[in-house]
C-alpha cells in the first residue's frame, strides 16, 4: 500500500488525478459499503426494505438540511474556520421564515399591519365600547366572551364551508360523496349558531385576510435566508475585528441566535397554518409525495446538489475560492500576498450563512414549524459531516462531494440502524464511533503523506 | 579512563537518512575522540542538524551504525540517549524559567524517595555539578529567568554534568552570548574537556573553532566531506571543503549600476523596532542589510511591506507614499520574500502553481472567475525561467526541497512584478547550488533595473553580491558603506556595537 502510494506520487501528472480521487473516493466507499451492509443486514434481520429506492429517497431527503449547511461550513473549514453557531442560526433562519409566513408578512410590510392583527384590534376596541357601555360587569362580560367565541367558531365554519365547495368540482368521484355529506354537516352546525349579523361581518373581514398574499411567502424567505447570512455576517465581522478565534466567537453568537430565535418565537414553536400560510411549493421542497417527485426526487434534492456543483465550482475556478484554500492553509502567507485577510474572512463566514439560511429553509419545509430549539446539536452534525468528508479541521482541506457523501453516511447510519431497531442511545454511539475513526484514518493517510 | 585506550569515544559509520525524496544525510562517518573538543562545521543545510537529531535520538538513520564507548549506540529517543550518556545543549534553550535553578537540573531527574523529594542529596548533586563548571556560586533557589542567557546555558550544562554524560554537544552555542560570557562558555567546555568528556562543537565561527577546538569535521550536502585535526589546516582550506567550491563560482559576478533613487526610506519608527531608520535605495541596486539576529532587520523589511505597524517615518516607492497594506504596497511595486517559508512564506500545503500566484491572480481572472489554463502556461513559463524542480505545478510546495520552495517564493515577487524586492535571508536552508543560482539571478535582475534590499546574517554572500552594505544593532542602521569598503570583522563590530556611527555613510 505504502509503495504503491509512493510510486503513484511520483508518477508525473498522474498524481494530482490520484490525490483527488483518493481523497474523494475513500469517504464514497465508505457511503456505499455502509449502504451494502445495512441492506444485507435488514435483508437478514429485518424486513427487507431498507435497500428498497423508496427508502433511499427518504434517506436522501433527509440528508439534505445537514448536507446543505454543511456546504456552508465546507466552505469555513477550508478557510481554517468553525461554527458552532451553524445550528442555532439554522433554526433561526427557519424560525424566521415561519414568523414571516405566520405573520402575513407582505401584508404587514405594505400596510403596515395584516388583517389578523388589524381584526384582533377591532375586536379590542369593540369590547373596550361595549365596557364603556356599562356592561363591563363580571356576568356580562363572560356573555360578551361567550358570543365572541361564537362568532369566531361561525367565521371557521364559514371558511372550511367555502373550501368544501370550492374543492367539490375538481374533487374525483370518490371523495364528492365524503365532501358533499360534509357541506352539508356544516350547513346544519351554521344554522344552528346564533350570531348577529353586523358582528360577523367584522368578522369577516378577519376571514379575508387569512388565506394572506402571496407575496409573504417570498419575502419571509428572503428573511429567513437573510437571517442566515446575517447571522453569518456577524460571526465573520466579530471574528476578524475582534481576533478571536473562531471557536470561542461562534460558540458566542451560537447562544445569541438561539436567544435571538426564541425572542422572537416567545419560546414556543411558531407554527404557521399549512392551509392558508405555507404555500405548497415551499412544502414542496422536501415532500416525499408522487405529485411532488422529478426524476423521482423532490427538487430540493436537486437544488442541494446543484447548490454544491456552484460551490465546487466557486471553489476551483474562481478567485475567492483560491483565497479561501490560501487563508486555511496560511493565513501569514495570504497576508504576506496582499490578500485583505479580514474582507475574505467576512466573505467566507457570509457566504456560509447563505447556505445555512437555505438549510433553514429546507428544515422549515420538513418540520412546517419554526422552532429556535431545533437546531441544538445541529451544528456537530454539520462540522461532522464536513470532517467524515475528508475537512481538515486545521484548515486547507475539504472538498464538495466530500462533505454531500459525510452527510449521506450519517442519514444512511441513522436510518439504517432505524430500520434495524437499533436503539437510539446505540445510533449515537455508532456515529460518534465512525466520526473517530474517520478522522484517524485522515490522520494516518495525511501523516504518512506529509512524513518528512 | 587508560590513557592508551585510542578508539574514538564515539563513532557514527555510514549514517543515511532519508526525507521523502530528499537525502539529509548519506554515508557519514563522524569519530569524537576521547576528551578532545571536535567541532562539527558545515553551512546551513548541510546536515549538522539531522546528523545531531541522529545522535541524540530525535530521528534514527535509515542505515549506519553509531558506537559509544565501544558500545552499540541506538538511542530509541532523546530519553534514552540522555541516559545513555548523550547530552545537547540547544541554541534555544531548553528550561522552564519559572523553576529555580536546581529544579531545573534535577527536572525528569529528580531524587526521590516514595516520591517525596530528597533535597539534600539533589543539593549536594548539583552543587558538585556547579563546582566542576567552576560556578558554585549560582543560587540554587534563583529562578533561571532572572539569569543571564549565558548562566541559563550553564544550567544546561550542569544537568548534563548530573546526568553524567560522556558527550555533550554543543549547537552553535555562542550566537546568543555577549563577550564575557562567551569566554566564560569556552573555560567551561575547556573544564569538560579536561574531566574526559567528548565535546562536539558546533558553529560557524571558524575563530572561534579555532581558539577551542582540537579536531573537525566538515559536512556538505549531508556528506562527510573532510576532517583532520585543526592545528595544521588553513581556514581556507576548511572554506572550501564547506562550500565545495571556489568563490567565483559561488558568487556569479553580473554587472550591474545603479540608477535612480526607487525607494526611500525616512526615520521609519515601529513598535519596536526599526528605530528611526533612513535609507535610500537606487534601481539596479543590491543594498545588503548586516545585523545579529534581533537587530531589527526583519521588522525593517515586515514594517516596509505594511506587515507590522509604523509609529513615524515615511515610505516613498517612486516618490509615492503607498497606503499601509501589504496590498497597497505590492501594487506599488515592493515584493516580500520572508525568511520564514515554513509559517510565512508559502502555503505548504498550497500547489506550486497556487504559490506562484496568490499575489497577483488578475491577469488570469474575469468577473471573479480564474482561466487555468492561462495560468498555468504563465506559471509553467516560471518554473522553467527558474529551474523549479517539482513533479507539476500541482503538486504542494511542502514536498518541494528548500532550495525550490525558495525560488517559488521568489518567483511569487517576481510574477507580481516587483520593483523594489525584500529579500529576507533568501539563501537560508539551501544547497550551495541553488545559492549560486539566486546569486545570479540576484544579479540579473539587478542588472535588469530592479532594486533589492538583502538581508543575511551570512558575510561572505553580502561581501559578495551587495553594492552597498548597511549594518543594523538594536534596530538602527548603524552605518552604510559601499561593499568593498566593509570587511566581516568590521560588520561584526559595527553589529555589536551600541553607539551610532559618526561617519554615517
Amino acid at each position: 500500500m505504502n509503495d504503491n502510494e509512493g510510486d503513484a506520487r511520483h508518477t508525473k501528472g498522474f498524481s494530482r488525478t490520484w490525490d483527488y480521487l483518493r481523497a474523494v473516493l475513500g469517504p464514497l466507499a465508505a457511503l456505499l459499503g455502509v449502504i451494502v451492509l445495512f441492506t444485507v443486514a435488514d435483508f437478514l434481520f429485518a424486513d427487507g426494505t431498507f435497500g428498497t429506492f423508496r427508502n433511499l429517497r427518504t434517506i436522501t431527503v433527509q440528508t439534505c438540511v445537514i448536507a446543505v449547511a454543511a456546504l456552508g461550513m465546507t466552505l469555513i473549514v477550508i478557510s481554517g474556520g468553525i461554527d458552532l453557531s451553524a445550528g442555532t442560526a439554522l433554526s433561526l433562519a427557519a424560525t424566521v421564515l415561519a414568523w414571516g409566513l405566520r405573520e402575513d408578512i407582505a401584508v404587514r410590510v405594505w400596510h403596515g399591519d395584516n388583517f389578523a392583527t388589524a381584526s384582533a384590534k377591532l375586536e379590542a376596541a369593540q369590547q373596550a365600547v361595549l365596557a364603556q357601555q356599562g356592561q363591563a360587569d363580571s356576568t356580562a362580560s363572560r356573555r360578551e366572551q361567550f358570543e365572541l367565541r361564537k362568532m369566531r367558531l361561525k367565521a371557521i365554519l364559514v371558511q372550511k364551508l367555502e373550501w368544501s365547495k370550492s374543492q367539490l368540482e375538481e374533487a374525483p368521484d370518490d371523495e364528492r360523496a365524503k365532501l358533499q355529506s360534509r357541506i352539508t354537516a356544516l350547513e346544519s352546525k351554521l344554522q344552528r349558531l346564533d350570531v348577529p349579523e353586523l358582528v360577523f361581518r367584522n368578522d369577516r373581514a378577519w376571514q379575508a385576510g387569512v388565506p394572506n398574499s402571496a407575496w409573504s411567502a417570498y419575502v419571509a424567505l428572503a428573511m429567513g435566508i437573510l437571517a442566515g447570512v446575517g447571522a453569518g455576517l456577524l460571526n465573520g465581522f466579530l471574528i476578524s475585528s475582534l481576533r478571536v478565534v473562531p471557536f470561542i466567537i461562534t460558540l458566542g453568537t451560537m447562544t445569541i441566535y438561539l436567544g435571538l430565535g426564541n425572542m422572537l418565537s416567545g419560546s414556543v414553536p411558531i407554527r404557521p397554518s399549512m392551509e392558508y400560510h405555507v404555500p405548497a411549493w415551499l412544502s414542496a421542497i422536501t415532500r416525499n409525495t408522487p405529485d411532488a417527485l422529478y426524476w423521482g426526487f423532490p427538487y430540493g434534492v436537486w437544488m442541494a446538489l446543484i447548490l454544491g456543483l456552484l460551490l465546487a465550482l466557486v471553489l476551483r475556478y474562481s478567485v475567492f475560492g483560491r483565497y479561501v484554500f490560501a487563508l486555511g492553509s496560511n493565513e501569514s502567507t495570504a497576508r504576506l500576498c496582499g490578500i485583505n485577510v479580514a474582507k475574505y474572512k467576512i466573505a467566507v463566514y457570509a457566504l456560509a450563512g447563505l447556505f445555512i439560511g437555505i438549510a433553514g429553509v429546507y428544515q422549515f419545509s420538513r418540520l412546517t414549524v419554526g422552532n429556535p430549539q431545533s437546531g441544538l446539536g445541529l451544528e456537530l452534525r454539520i462540522i461532522a459531516a464536513v470532517v467524515i468528508g475528508g475537512g481538515s479541521l486545521s484548515g486547507g482541506r475539504g472538498a464538495v462531494l466530500g462533505t454531500l457523501t459525510g452527510a449521506a453516511i450519517m442519514a444512511v447510519i441513522a436510518s439504517g440502524c432505524t430500520q434495524l431497531g437499533v436503539e437510539n442511545p446505540v445510533q449515537d454511539i455508532i456515529l460518534g464511533t465512525i466520526i473517530v475513526g474517520a478522522v484517524t484514518l485522515d490522520q494516518v493517510r495525511q501523516r504518512r503523506w506529509s512524513r518528512e | 579512563m587508560p590513557l592508551s585506550d585510542t578508539s574514538p569515544l564515539l563513532e557514527m559509520r555510514g549514517v543515511c537518512k532519508s526525507f521523502g525524496p530528499t537525502k539529509a544525510l548519506q554515508n557519514v562517518n563522524l569519530a569524537v575522540p576521547r576528551g578532545a573538543i571536535m567541532a562539527l562545521i558545515g553551512e546551513n543545510g548541510a546536515g549538522k542538524s539531522t546528523l545531531m537529531k541522529v545522535l541524540s535520538g530525535a530521528i534514527s538513520p535509515d542505515a549506519g551504525e553509531m558506537r559509544l564507548d565501544n558500545a552499540l549506540y541506538a538511542p530509541k529517543g532523546p530519553h534514552q540517549a540522555r541516559t545513555a550518556g548523550v547530552s545537547m545543549i540547544y541554541q534555544e534553550l531548553n528550561l522552564a524559567p519559572d523553576l529555580s535553578v536546581e529544579d531545573n537540573i534535577m527536572l525528569g531527574i529528580e531524587r526521590h524517595r516514595l516520591g517525596w523529594l530528597r533535597r539534600s542529596e539533589q543539593h549536594r548533586q548539583v552543587q558538585s555539578a556547579l563546582r566542576q563548571l567552576g560556578r558554585e556560586d549560582l543560587d540554587l533557589a534563583t529562578p533561571v529567568y532572572r539569569l543571564s542567557v549565558g548562566e541559563q546555558q550553564l544550567v544546561e550544562i550542569a544537568r548534563a554534568l548530573v546526568l553524567e554524560a560522556r558527550l555533550i554537544v554543543f549547537d552553535e552555542p555562542t550566537s546568543s552570548l555577549t563577550g564575557a560570557d562567551v569566554v566564560r562558555l569556552f573555560e567551561v567546555i575547556d573544564r569538560l574537556k579536561q574531566a574526559g568528556i567528548g565535546v562536539v562543537y558546533i558553529s560557524h565561527f571558524l575563530e572561534e573553532i579555532r581558539k577551542i577546538c582540537d579536531c573537525y569535521t566538515v559536512l556538505r550536502d549531508g556528506q562527510t566531506a573532510g576532517s583532520g585535526e585543526i592545528a595544521g589546516t588553513t581556514e581556507e582550506q576548511i572554506v572550501a571543503l564547506m562550500v565545495g567550491r571556489t568563490v567565483s563560482e559561488l558568487f556569479p559576478k553580473i554587472g550591474h549600476s545603479p540608477g535612480d533613487i526607487v525607494l526611500k526610506i525616512d526615520q521609519l519608527t515601529g513598535r519596536k523596532m526599526p528605530q528611526h531608520v533612513s535609507v535610500e535605495l537606487r534601481r539596479g541596486e543590491i543594498l545588503g542589510v548586516a545585523g545579529l539576529v534581533g537587530a531589527g532587520r526583519t521588522e525593517l523589511l515586515r514594517t516596509l511591506f505594511a506587515l507590522d505597524p509604523v509609529r513615524q517615518g515615511t515610505v516613498r516607492v517612486a516618490q509615492i507614499e503607498p497606503p499601509h497594506s501589504p496590498h497597497a504596497r505590492i501594487r506599488a511595486g515592493l515584493g516580500f520574500v520572508s525568511e520564514d517559508r515554513k509559517t510565512e512564506g508559502l502555503a505548504q500545503s498550497r500547489s506550486v502553481a497556487d504559490n506562484l500566484t496568490y499575489s497577483r491572480l488578475s491577469p488570469y481572472a474575469r468577473l471573479g472567475w480564474l482561466n487555468l489554463r492561462r495560468r498555468q502556461a504563465a506559471v509553467s513559463d516560471w518554473m522553467n525561467r527558474m529551474q523549479i524542480k517539482a513533479q507539476s505545478s500541482e503538486q504542494p510546495v511542502a514536498a518541494l526541497s528548500g532550495g525550490n520552495q525558495q525560488k517559488v517564493a521568489l518567483a511569487r515577487v517576481l510574477h507580481q512584478q516587483a520593483d523594489v524586492l525584500l529579500l529576507d535571508e533568501p539563501t537560508r536552508g539551501i544547497d550551495v547550488g541553488t545559492k549560486a543560482e539566486i546569486y545570479r539571478l540576484m544579479g540579473e535582475l539587478a542588472a535588469n533595473g530592479k532594486a533589492i534590499l538583502f538581508v543575511s546574517s551570512y558575510l561572505p554572500e553580502l561581501l559578495a553580491v551587495c553594492d552597498r552594505i548597511a549594518v543594523m544593532s538594536r534596530g538602527r542602521v548603524r552605518e552604510v558603506r559601499p561593499a568593498n569598503a566593509w570587511t566581516e570583522e568590521e560588520i561584526m563590530s559595527r553589529a555589536v556595537s551600541l553607539e551610532e556611527s559618526l561617519t554615517h555613510e
